[in-house]
């Protein structure tokens, strides 16, 4: 899978491409791990590329919304959900735990 | 039936999802119901590999599927070890952040959104089998 980044003054902008399945999984948690490890926990996930999310996906995300939200330091907003991408969040009740933005400017400015 | 054997790797689960959506199509279904189809084949394929086989390419996974005029069958087999649906606990999808449960959540998709998911063993095989009908 192909993963882009882009430092912004206050936040980090992820965009993962294509597959998110348990093949990819390890390479997307790498991509935030490695931002994280560096001190970065504004995140902002720009999903309008990815053709599909399993379970694995979510697994990723709620590691790193709970990795973002300690000691209050920052949070991962996600951004551009294709419509079936965001039948599975609703599904698994993910929609409680992250805020969702249409855009991806929207997200990025209300950091 | 027609079937496919495919290596018990994550890289098969490209090739898998590839022929869940083209005999998704074939049986009728719309875009949506495809996607749900092609997440519920995903789940099952990758416990396959993590829980009954422990891990890549320790084993096969058997494909067959039956395309019907008013559902889609699709059978996976495989050789590793038993999995009991019953063990595994149902997430909590109302839980706040700190109390989620990472795993869990494949079983559950696979249950909400395939009609029937039935585990078995058949010929010494670990079996499970997923239907989904077409909306009426």
């Amino acid at each position: 899978m192909e993963i882009s980044t882009v430092q912004y003054k206050r936040c980090y902008l992820i965009k993962p491409k294509g597959r998110l399945d348990s093949a990819a999984a390890p390479q997307f948690a790498d991509a935030l791990n490695k931002i994280m490890d560096e001190g970065h926990y504004r995140l902002v996930i720009d999903m309008s590329e990815l053709e599909f999310m399993s379970s694995a996906g979510l697994r990723v995300l709620i590691s790193a919304q709970k990795n973002c939200k300690r000691y209050n330091r920052g949070e991962v907003y996600l951004a551009a959900l294709p419509k079936n991408i965001l039948a599975a969040l609703e599904l698994a009740g993910f929609t409680e735990l992250f805020e969702i933005y249409e855009d991806v400017l929207t997200a990025v400015g209300n950091f | 039936m027609p079937t496919t054997v495919f290596p018990g790797s994550y890289d098969s689960l490209q090739k898998i999802a590839a022929l869940v959506r083209k005999i998704a199509a074939e049986t009728g279904f719309d875009d949506c119901e495809i996607y749900k189809i092609e997440t519920s084949i995903d789940e099952a394929c990758s416990n396959i590999i993590e829980h009954a086989y422990g891990g890549e390419n320790r084993g096969e996974i058997e494909f067959t599927y039956q395309i019907e005029p008013d559902r889609l069958t699709i059978i996976l087999r495989d050789n590793g070890q038993v999995f009991n649906p019953t063990k595994v606990a149902k997430p909590n999808t109302k839980a706040p952040l700190s109390k989620r449960a990472a795993h869990g959540l494949g079983l559950f998709i696979m249950q909400k959104w395939m009609d029937e998911v039935e585990f078995t063993i058949q010929d010494n095989m670990n079996q499970v089998k997923l239907v989904k009908y077409l909306a009426k």
